[in-house]
């Protein structure tokens, strides 16, 4: 490590500004395939890192346990493990208890106690199954000291830590992991670290985000989810588009397109020119949704079980590459990060500042991505 | 053919100041400096731009320019003419022998004897020489603009 | 006793050998401060007549004239300034209240000047507003908590809810309510004009509408205040909203006060009152004692204008304000306007506009607060007042959780007005608070409306300039965005109640 850990500030309770590296990679058949490919990818955006943070997120890891919520822990003490377990013990049926496997690695230095838990909600008929767990997730990341959920969805995971993405990924035995989605990402704060939470992907339920940019609008993001019961606990940008993401697209079952539009909307002019009914819909989305509109530079690649989206920032400031090849849908932040996996794409190209790029699952019967 | 300019007068934010006037007398001296005209030029010129007053009601008036100019027919030397360029009426000093018919036949009174040359008519011509009417230059209120008719 | 004299304010000192006798100082003065002696041939002037409106100063062609405070050089007692001593000689000479005009001067903190903006640097770009899009447009108005939408047989996305009336601020700046009568026409018609151009609002006051503006509907606030002057169904769909008047900044608790001497015949036509008399609102509604009554008037004019324009509700901003506005924006108001202890007036109680009310910054920084915290805050716009001076002071009240703010001091002061506070006359030598035909034919309204449009461009390139910096090019995600504020020598309870962080703290 080229950095004294304990030199450093934690950033878990500071907003810290980062650039980074993003890498995603969807088989919309569903069709599972190891860890290492992504592993791969970024290994040829080492430049994008400075080794304070990767991490890998994936979806389909976990097929004979695909019912219950499998929650990644990160305790910083056995007293944060203890209080943890006993609130999910009263609030949930344990199936599975277990350590999250990791390999020794010399560039990895372990500073948590690394769990993971397949659940069962015990909830009031009053909330929806997944508000409970969201409200879960709020708890224990707000009120108990030394506990962080990295993940909370159903048949997928979050690994993440402070490194390399190399190590990371060896570190978590990624390669052992079969998905039909994997997201990753590579880190280099401006400061920090220390602490495993403030690496990517963030998630909540089975969303995923990873980022490369700074949010500059995050006070107002931050002020607009409170308002509907998200509590921004970990100060990151990140954090605040994987909870806008939940709601529009979880709770107000928006298309992943109409929240594009909401995250990176419109110019007004041209919304503008636009034909009546479709000014109408996205004067609409502005107005009201004033406060989720995402600004400053972004590239981001956002998952959940059934599929994976690309989106760039209104001028696009940050780099965002796409690919096809047969059933696999390639974004990342460099060309060379597709090309390393996938020599021979169809098609490669920079989707435009605003525009989404979509993968949908296409066997999937579960949630509905209708408007 | 180009338009003729004219000065138009605004009476409704005409406050009276009569600082026109004042720039007339500096135009016709020929220097911009108030202080020095006031203080060093013996015998000032009268304003060609008169600010009449009632009540709260004041405007500017100076020559209307008028198309059917009385002042053109009743000249007898021909000394009043209107210039082809600007279509402003200008009077030629040379041949103005002081008779003094413009005086009389102008409805807006606006024709003055020049008290210091003798036998010479006096009236705007638009500050022809300067190129923009100075009283139009310095109207607070833009009571006065210069506006360009089409005839 | 030997009674005092009430010494001058100000001194009018005229470099004779500058004077060119052209005597427009001596026309110009509506307080008959200047005069020019005959036998002497030279311009004087009665220095107590003088106001300080500086008017005479700006048209003399020579510069000769110099309007300077007068020192009244007092002991220098901290506590008894020459102010203090100068109000209680004109109280016992009178035994009257001390009235004044436009908006507080003591020298209470100013937290605007207290609080410093962000940019950014290296770790996200800066964007140039000359080569990028930078959008400033506000809408003010009810929003929803979800937009319902819904899909039609060609997949089309299509809005389902429907959308509340609102108000499409082009620049987040709007021209505060001045009555006509307060005001001129001409200078109503500068503002109405320059709100039209530009793509904002102005507000007509409490003084109801003079035809002349009919016209300027679109850009058009119509205000009712206490005394419902002018106030029929007409004039209430005559704007674009409707804007129910509780109190201002300048004089929280008392009512509108418009002298009789601003009475001309044309107001008095407006206003539905008598010539000459003295146009006093009450001091409350007297249909409003309380918030279920305020709720029965917004719904009164929202069925009379069929829900078609927002209804907004204008307080001052007091001690209880937060908790106040959370009952405005559930009693149905559509915006709201906080007005701080600095707004302005056309005429008040000295006491009143000096001592009564809070700074607009902790106002609007408590009321987004209590609004986000009560969930409702989406429910109403708010609009921020009193004392806006410039576009940095729009910038910081926006940041603290405003939507657009109302600009009345500064849009006079395009016009040409030079706070010499005595509006209350109805003399106003610029034109600009007087009914004398005499003085407002002084304010074109050509010129007026050329200035005004000028101020607001001149603040919306420096707003986009300030948000280019802040990396951010929408004006949505500068809204109540404090983390893109620092105090800079604030009490630790200041940066509290402000909700903003020291100057070098990072995120």
């Amino acid at each position: 490590m080229p950095y004294s850990l304990s030199s450093l500030i934690p950033d878990k309770h500071f907003r810290v500004p980062s650039a980074c590296g993003v890498s995603g990679i969807m088989n919309t058949s569903g069709e599972r395939f190891s860890g290492e490919v992504v592993v791969t990818s970024m290994s040829v955006m080492r430049e994008r890192g400075n080794g304070l943070g990767a991490g890998f997120a994936a979806y389909g890891i976990y097929p004979e346990l695909k019912d219950y919520y499998c929650f990644h822990m990160l305790y910083d003490s056995a007293y944060a493990k203890k209080n943890t377990e006993e609130y999910l013990a009263n609030h949930y049926e344990i199936v599975e208890s277990e350590p999250i496997p990791t390999r020794k690695n010399p560039r990895i230095k372990e500073v948590h106690i690394l769990w993971r838990y397949f659940l069962k909600p015990k909830f009031p008929e009053t909330v929806t199954e997944e508000d409970f767990v969201v409200s879960t997730v709020m708890f224990i990341n707000e009120k108990i000291e030394g506990a962080f959920v990295m993940s909370s969805g159903k048949n997928m995971g979050v690994f993440k830590g402070v490194g390399f993405p190399e190590d990371i990924g060896d570190f978590y035995r990624i390669d052992e992991y079969k998905g039909y989605i994997w997201t990753a990402h590579n880190r280099f704060p401006t400061n920090t670290v220390g602490w495993w939470g403030g690496a990517h992907p963030f998630s909540i339920l089975d969303w995923t985000v990873v980022h490369n940019g700074e949010i500059s609008s995050y006070g107002v993001n931050k002020r607009f989810l409170e308002s509907y019961g998200y509590k921004c606990t970990l100060m990151t940008d990140t954090e605040v588009i994987a909870y806008l993401v939940d709601l529009f697209m979880r709770r107000f079952k928006y298309s992943p397109a109409i929240t594009a539009k909401i995250l990176a909307a419109p110019f007004w002019k041209d919304i503008d020119s636009m034909p009546e009914e479709e000014r109408l819909l996205y004067s609409a989305l502005r107005m009201n949704y004033g406060g989720a509109l995402l600004n400053g530079p972004f590239a981001i690649i956002v998952a959940n079980r059934n599929m994976m989206m690309g989106l760039n920032d209104r001028i696009k400031l940050r780099p965002l590459v796409a690919a096809v090849k047969g059933d696999f849908l390639y974004i990342a932040s460099e060309e060379a990060a597709i090309r390393i996996v996938c020599p021979d794409p169809e098609i490669v190209w920079a989707p435009k500042a605003g525009e989404p790029v979509v993968g949908v699952l296409r066997s999937e019967e579960s949630v509905s991505l209708k408007v | 053919m180009i338009g003729v300019r004219k000065i138009l007068i605004r009476e409704e934010y005409c406050m009276g100041c009569k600082l026109c006037e004042i720039n007339c007398v500096a135009a016709q001296v020929g220097t911009e400096n108030l202080i020095k005209i006031f203080r060093y030029v013996p015998e000032l010129p009268e304003p060609k731009v008169i600010v009449e007053e009632h009540d709260y009601i004041t405007f500017a008036l100076q020559c209307r320019n008028c198309y059917d100019a009385s002042c053109l027919k009743a000249c007898m030397t021909g000394a009043m003419h209107r210039d082809p360029r600007t279509g402003a009426i200008t009077v030629n000093e040379e041949k103005c022998v002081g008779c003094w018919m413009c005086v009389m036949v102008c409805p807006f009174g606006v024709v003055k004897r020049n008290v210091k040359k003798k036998k010479v008519a006096s009236k705007c011509d638009l500050c022809a020489e300067r190129g923009s009417p100075a009283c139009v230059e310095g109207c607070p209120n833009e009571a006065l603009v210069l506006i360009e008719v089409r005839e | 006793m030997a009674k005092g004299k009430i010494p001058p304010e100000f001194l009018v000192e005229r470099d004779d050998y500058k004077c060119v006798r052209c005597l427009a100082c001596v026309r110009l003065c509506s307080y008959g401060a200047n005069y020019y002696d005959e036998n002497a041939k030279r311009v004087y002037t009665e220095n107590r007549k003088c106001v300080g409106c500086h008017f005479c100063e700006a048209m003399c062609p020579t510069e000769a004239i110099t309007v300077m405070r007068n020192p009244f050089e007092i002991k220098p007692l901290a506590h008894w300034t020459s102010e203090h001593l100068i109000d209680i000689m004109k109280q016992a000479e009178t035994g009257g209240v001390l009235l004044t005009s436009m908006g507080n001067d003591r020298p209470y903190f100013s937290y605007f000047d207290r609080i410093v903006l962000n940019a950014s640097q290296v770790t996200n770009p800066s964007i140039d507003p000359l080569r990028e899009p930078m959008e400033v447009r506000t809408y003010l108005g009810r929003k929803q908590m979800k937009l319902d939408l819904e899909e039609d047989e060609e997949g089309r996305v299509l809005l389902k809810t429907e959308i509340a009336p609102q108000l499409k601020l082009e620049v987040p700046v709007m021209f505060s309510a001045m009555s006509y009568g307060s005001i001129s026409l001409n200078a109503m018609l500068s503002l109405a004009e320059a709100a039209k151009t530009v793509g904002t609002y102005f507000n007509t006051g409490e003084g109801g509408l003079p035809k002349e503006l009919k016209r300027y509907g679109s850009n058009m606030i119509v205000q009712v205040a206490s005394g419902r002057f002018g106030v029929n169904v007409d004039y209430l769909n005559a704007g674009s909203a409707v804007e129910i008047k509780i109190g201002q900044g300048a004089k929280p608790g008392i009512g509108g006060h418009l002298p009789g001497e601003k009475v001309t015949e044309a107001i008095s036509e407006t206003r539905m009152i008598p010539v000459g008399t003295d146009a006093l609102s009450p001091a409350p509604h007297h249909d409003i004692y309380s918030i279920e009554d305020l709720r029965q008037l917004i719904y009164a004019i929202k069925e009379a204008t069929r829900y078609e324009k927002p209804v907004g509700v204008k307080i001052a901003a007091v001690h209880n304000v937060a908790p106040i506005a959370a009952g405005m924006v559930r009693a149905g108001a559509d915006y709201i306007v906080i007005d701080g202890i600095r707004g302005g007036t056309g005429a008040a109680p000295k006491v009143t506009r000096d001592h009564v009310g809070i700074p607009i910054e902790f106002a609007v920084a408590v009321v987004d607060q209590r609004l986000r915290e009560e969930g409702i805050r989406h429910m109403a716009s708010v609009v921020v007042a009193g004392g806006i001076r410039n576009s940095a002071d729009v910038i910081k009240a926006i940041a603290l959780g405003a939507d657009a703010v109302y600009i009345g001091t500064a849009a006079l002061v395009a016009l040409g007005c030079h706070l010499c506070q005595r509006c209350y006359l109805g003399k106003c030598n610029w034109g600009i608070a007087t009914q004398d035909p005499k003085l407002t034919k002084r304010l074109n309204p050509e010129i007026g409306a050329r200035r005004l449009v000028n101020l607001l461009r001149a603040w919306e390139h420096e707003i986009k300039e300030i948000l280019g910096g802040m990396g951010i090019n929408a004006i949505e995600s500068l809204r109540g965005n404090r983390d893109m504020l620092r105090g800079v020598g604030l009490h630790e309870y200041e940066l509290k109640l402000l909700g903003i962080k020291p100057a070098g703290e990072a995120w």
